[in-house]
């Protein structure tokens, strides 16, 4: 079954790490992913910038919308996420808690909607 | 199957279970009772193979010998002998809401009926289906695994069994609706699965605390109903029909429960009232006293309308200058003003007991008309009916 990990968590706790610690953390990040792939159940998993990089577009009558920052602002923000092939949800709970994310944020597990193969 | 009927239950049950679990990622197949059928009668084979062999391996092993292969992990060496319960513990899991956690297994494990189900929460209907069909589909779309946790997840599972266990435990002691007071089979089941989930964990309190309600209450049993199948009051009933033996096996579990952890537990304590009453050789001998703090102690840890409405029933039991039925009618009113329960039959015709003792018989008779109008099981019908009667009389 395969599952978007989505880490969320309070993007501005990273801007008040020392530049030990922020190495420190990126060791963890980098062990996680590394451990997930060897155990053959991520094919895919990118950090993002912070939401003040963010673009959000919408359609206004025919033209774009476009503006500046998240779709919301929210007391903690989507940071990353890995796609996971697992199993059944109790695995994915398994490496959803080994997530360094989850120990400051949350972690929101979503089943993919699988659709049928149209060929 | 050489006419073993409970094993034939309890296969056709596991091919149930099975289908709920393979069936959504599968697809139902095309003829779904065939596939029940033989799926049943494999998994009953699997089952006499593996109680076959487990009977050859104990004969052959020492005592000692046998305790330290239990101790140690195995392949086969399942953590949950009976598979039902397994089914318990996935229904109860965390990705579910507590409120879709008991209606999917009184109905799944259970094998309780919306009706019954809805009748045993104080639920409607539709709102127990609408929970049901929510929980089927989140276990099927997020893929929740119908199948027992690692041993380190068993703890925290253990609120949601035990309340379910209570739940489908209460059905079976005093059935919704129809003509027989008790069903044996759940109360029953109830009972095993509450003994193996204390076995499982002897350090927990709850278990033990539950164990040990249930089997005062089933104690009881013999003495509840009347040949002629009447409701039969605690303070009526033929004490020397009560299961002495039971008695006696749930008396160290409340101990145990009582003292395992501080404070107590609601189980625990609603166990301890229980003992209260089984310690008792004659009604005018029951320490209501007791029985009236250990409520007030239940209250806090369990503070729902239904206790605090048992609570009243006590006080009104007990003697003193703040008891008997005044005391007890103006906590009760307390609930009635608060508009709590107004649907549940015990509390008009706990109202309306105490209305009696107080000489008030008209507003009593009110009172059991409403409570008439709320029950659903006969003999508690007739009884309420017969002293609806007294009054009006």
């Amino acid at each position: 079954m395969r599952y978007m990990l989505l880490i969320y968590g309070d993007e501005s706790g990273w801007g008040n790490l020392s530049e030990a610690d922020q190495q420190a953390e990126m060791a963890k990040w980098f062990a996680y992913t590394e451990e997930m792939q060897k155990a053959g159940v991520s094919t895919q998993g990118e950090a993002l910038q912070p939401t003040a990089t963010a673009t959000t577009v919408r359609d206004n009558g025919g033209e774009p919308l476009v503006t500046d920052g998240p779709f919301a602002e929210t007391k903690e923000q989507l940071g990353g996420y890995y796609l996971l092939d697992v199993a059944d949800l109790d695995e994915a709970i398994k490496w959803a808690h080994k997530c360094p994310g989850a120990k400051y944020g949350k972690i929101e597990l979503r089943p993919i909607q699988e659709f049928p193969d149209p060929s | 199957m050489g006419g073993d009927v409970d094993r034939a239950e309890e296969a056709v049950q596991d091919a149930y279970a099975v289908a709920l679990d393979r069936w959504p990622r599968d697809g139902v197949p095309s003829t779904p009772a065939a596939w029940i059928l033989t799926t049943a009668k494999r998994r009953a084979i699997d089952r006499l193979r593996r109680e076959a062999a487990l009977r050859e391996r104990q004969a052959l092993l020492a005592r000692e010998l046998e305790e330290a292969v239990r101790d140690l992990p195995g392949e086969d060496d399942e953590m949950i002998p009976d598979e039902r319960l397994g089914l318990v513990f996935a229904c109860c899991h965390p990705a579910l809401a507590l409120e879709a956690q008991v209606p999917l297994t009184l109905r799944l494990v259970g094998g309780l009926t919306v009706p019954e189900i809805a009748r045993a929460l104080l639920l409607p209907e539709p709102t127990v289906a609408q929970r049901l069909v929510r929980a089927k589909k989140k276990v099927r779309l997020s893929g929740i695994p119908l199948a027992e946790p690692e041993p380190d997840a068993l703890p925290g599972r253990l609120g949601a069994v035990l309340a379910v266990l209570y739940l489908v435990f209460n059905e079976g002691y005093a059935a919704t609706a129809g003509d027989a007071l008790v069903r044996d089979d759940l109360a029953a089941e109830a009972i095993r699965l509450a003994r193996i989930v204390h076995e499982l964990l002897p350090a927990e309190p709850e278990p033990a605390g539950l164990l040990a309600l249930m089997l005062l209450h089933q104690a009881r049993r013999p003495a509840r109903v009347s040949d002629a199948g009447e409701l039969v009051l605690l303070s009526e009933q033929d004490r020397g029909r009560w299961d002495r033996a039971a008695i006696a096996s749930a008396l160290p579990l409340v101990d145990a429960a009582l003292t395992l952890r501080h404070p107590p537990g609601p189980y625990a304590l609603q166990a301890a009232i229980a003992a209260v009453h089984a310690r008792a050789p004659r009604p005018q001998d029951t320490d209501w006293h007791e029985i009236a703090l250990l409520y007030r102690e239940l209250v806090r840890v369990l503070p729902s309308p239904v206790v605090a409405l048992n609570r009243a029933v006590a006080v009104s039991m007990a003697a003193g200058p703040t008891a008997g039925p005044t005391a007890g009618l103006a906590l009760i009113d307390q609930l009635v003003a608060r508009g709590e329960l107004d649907d549940y039959h015990l509390l008009h015709a706990a109202r309306a007991d105490l209305l009696r003792r107080t000489g008030r018989d008209a507003d009593a008779a009110a009172a059991y008309e409403r409570a008439l109008a709320l029950a659903t099981n006969e003999p508690e019908r007739r009884f309420l009916a017969a002293r609806l009667e007294e009054c009006r009389g």
